[in-house]
């Protein structure tokens, strides 16, 4: 049994952020909201530190089997506070040139890591239920944080409504499981399904797989995803398409792949069933929006079927392959987000597909990077987003789901359909309009390039560190 | 007549069903909304509180303490956030909620 020290020193990049994010609510407080910029600023230090913290800390179980920092937990944590920190430096330019910035933002999505991080090195149902909540209050307040604009509070009461539903299904899967395991830690709930397979465990299952895939936005989960994204404030959307999603996606492995590994037969049909589903409805429900953040909404919840795709293969491989597919998605995201940010209108950001007009026209280097971004999304060799498909589809045919990985070829090929009208009306249609795009800020610009240049050429030498890192951080799950 | 664990989870079932339906069928107020998620919640509380006194175990009773405190600030939220839709919309019909389709 660790002391407290250890078990303190295992949960340090939690407790750095908690404490951080306490501090720089004082720091606010004090000042007023101009000190947006400075809590922006360190925010983002804070959370590279936590990274840092998390990658170099030691592996092992604390707090009674509550805290886990294995190195599933560690890769998550890394991704999801860097995503978060850059989702803080899209927001700071942002929030500012629109009128809304206030020093709560940051601090917001300091302590939504806290809980994703807490998410993603959950031992029992307690810390993983005080997780889902510590991150999910949080991003209901952020869906809602332009107050002022009636999409904004409408699109933070729906996700409020749906999420607060959704912990509810949750709630009452842990309780059936709890009750009929009769223990709250995932490790004595697998060890009790070894010799005691009873319907009450699948039944609670079954609740929680609902909850989780509420927060992963699949389908038929997905009713929040188009209106959040459509109405919450653009760099918000940018977290909500990176980090919680991780988060999740991680818990969901550890749940289903640790606590559950004997039961792999029940919950890989309810994945495949919830993956297929994700896969048609993103694909088709995307070929008719209008507005660009719909339309990313819809490519999410197709994004996340494949994501499950590889936890439902239950192997080592299929995690790994989820993981890697996870990263190189969320690398993509924040670059369309990024790149969205940086153009406008005479002021107003730019929110129909439409308006991507001949736009290599006004914004050439953008025009290419939103271009690579596309195809990259939509899965065109070589780019990132078809290494992470070909391990996703590669470990579920291995595990005997090639009938699944078919259908989400197809899907994804009905899919381009809307990618390719992006990059068409960037390079051949003639502008809507006369008006010029605005000066794009410095640092949206950057982060676009940047991610569009990891998507291609970078990710080759990429995958080449990325390959080795998921394949420690997914040994050990599985069931081959 | 002995009341058993059975009817603690049946009457945390009805409550849970009556919450969940709660939220869908209601077309009116948001405040109803945010009851139903509240009777969701006591539900979920029953059942680990009598799965803890059943199975002799003290983890349940500490979740539901977690429960009962996140309701709490879970309510909190909810209410602020209705209070700017309602500064928005000067209405908290759910029928209103429809700026955006879906």
């Amino acid at each position: 049994m660790p002391d407290l020290s250890s078990a303190l020193h295992l949960a340090a990049s939690e407790l750095t952020l908690a404490v951080g994010a306490l501090v720089l609510l004082m720091v606010g407080a004090f000042i007023g909201d101009k000190s947006a910029r400075l809590v922006s600023i360190l925010s983002v230090l804070l959370l590279i530190a936590a990274a840092v913290l998390a990658f170099m800390g030691p592996w092992g179980v604390a707090f009674n089997g509550a805290y886990v920092a294995d190195p599933l937990a560690i890769y998550g944590k890394s991704v999801i506070y860097l995503s978060a920190a850059v989702a803080i430096i899209l927001g700071d330019g942002w929030m500012k040139r629109t009128h809304i910035a206030k020093f709560e933002y940051p601090v917001l999505i300091v302590l939504a890591s806290v809980g994703m991080g807490m998410m993603a090195s959950s031992g029992d149902l307690i810390s993983m239920y005080v997780g889902i909540e510590l991150h999910s209050l949080a991003l209901y307040v952020l869906a809602a944080f332009h107050r002022d604009d009636v999409k904004a509070s409408e699109a933070g009461l729906k996700y409020f409504v749906l999420g607060a539903l959704s912990s509810g299904l949750l709630l009452y899967g842990s309780s059936l499981i709890y009750g009929f395991a009769g223990s709250m830690r995932f490790e004595d709930i697998a060890a009790f399904a070894v010799d005691h397979p009873s319907p009450g465990l699948v039944f609670g299952l079954v609740f929680l797989i609902c909850g989780l895939a509420f927060k992963v936005s699949a389908a038929p989960f997905h009713m929040w995803t188009p209106d959040v994204y459509e109405g919450a404030p653009t760099p918000v959307v940018a977290l909500f398409a990176t980090a919680p999603k991780v988060a999740a996606m991680v818990l969901i492995a550890r749940v289903l792949e640790g606590g559950f590994s004997e039961a792999h037969a029940q919950w890989s049909q309810v994945l495949v069933a919830i993956s297929l589903i994700s896969f048609v409805v993103g694909a088709f429900g995307g070929l008719v929006q209008k507005d660009v953040q719909r339309l990313l909404a819809y490519s999410s919840i197709a994004n996340i079927g494949y994501a499950l795709l590889g936890i439902a293969a239950g192997t080592s491989e299929g995690l790994q392959a989820m993981l890697m597919f996870m990263t190189l998605y969320v690398i993509d995201q924040l670059g369309f987000f990024a790149i969205l940010l940086s153009l406008s209108k005479s002021g107003r950001p730019i929110r129909r597909i439409a308006d991507l007009a001949g736009l290599k026209k006004d914004r050439p280097v953008t025009a290419v990077a939103l271009t690579i971004l596309s195809l990259s999304v939509l899965g065109m060799p070589p780019f990132s987003g078809f290494w992470g498909k070909y391990y996703v589809f590669g470990a579920a045919a291995d595990a005997g789901l090639w009938p699944v990985a078919a259908a989400g070829l197809v899907a994804s090929v009905v899919a381009a359909f809307y990618y390719l009208r992006i990059i068409k009306l960037m390079w051949f249609d003639a502008p809507v309009d006369d008006i010029q795009m605005d000066k794009s800020s410095p640092e949206t610009s950057l982060i676009g390039w940047a991610c569009a240049a990891f998507a291609f050429p970078l990710v080759i030498v990429g995958l080449t560190w990325l390959e080795p890192l998921t394949k420690v951080a997914s040994a050990g799950f599985g069931n081959g | 007549m002995d009341i058993g664990l059975i009817h603690y989870l049946t009457v945390a079932a009805a409550l849970f069903t009556i919450g969940v339906f709660g939220i869908f069928v209601n077309r009116k107020n948001v405040i109803i909304i945010l009851m139903s998620i509240e009777l969701i919640l006591l539900a979920v509380n029953i059942n680990f509180v009598a799965f803890s006194t059943y199975l002799n175990d003290i983890s349940g009773q500490i979740m539901a303490m977690f429960v009962l405190t996140v309701a709490a600030a879970e309510a909190a939220v909810g209410l602020a956030i209705l209070v700017t839709f309602f500064r928005n919309r000067g209405d908290i019909a759910v029928d209103d909620a429809s700026v955006m389709k879906g």
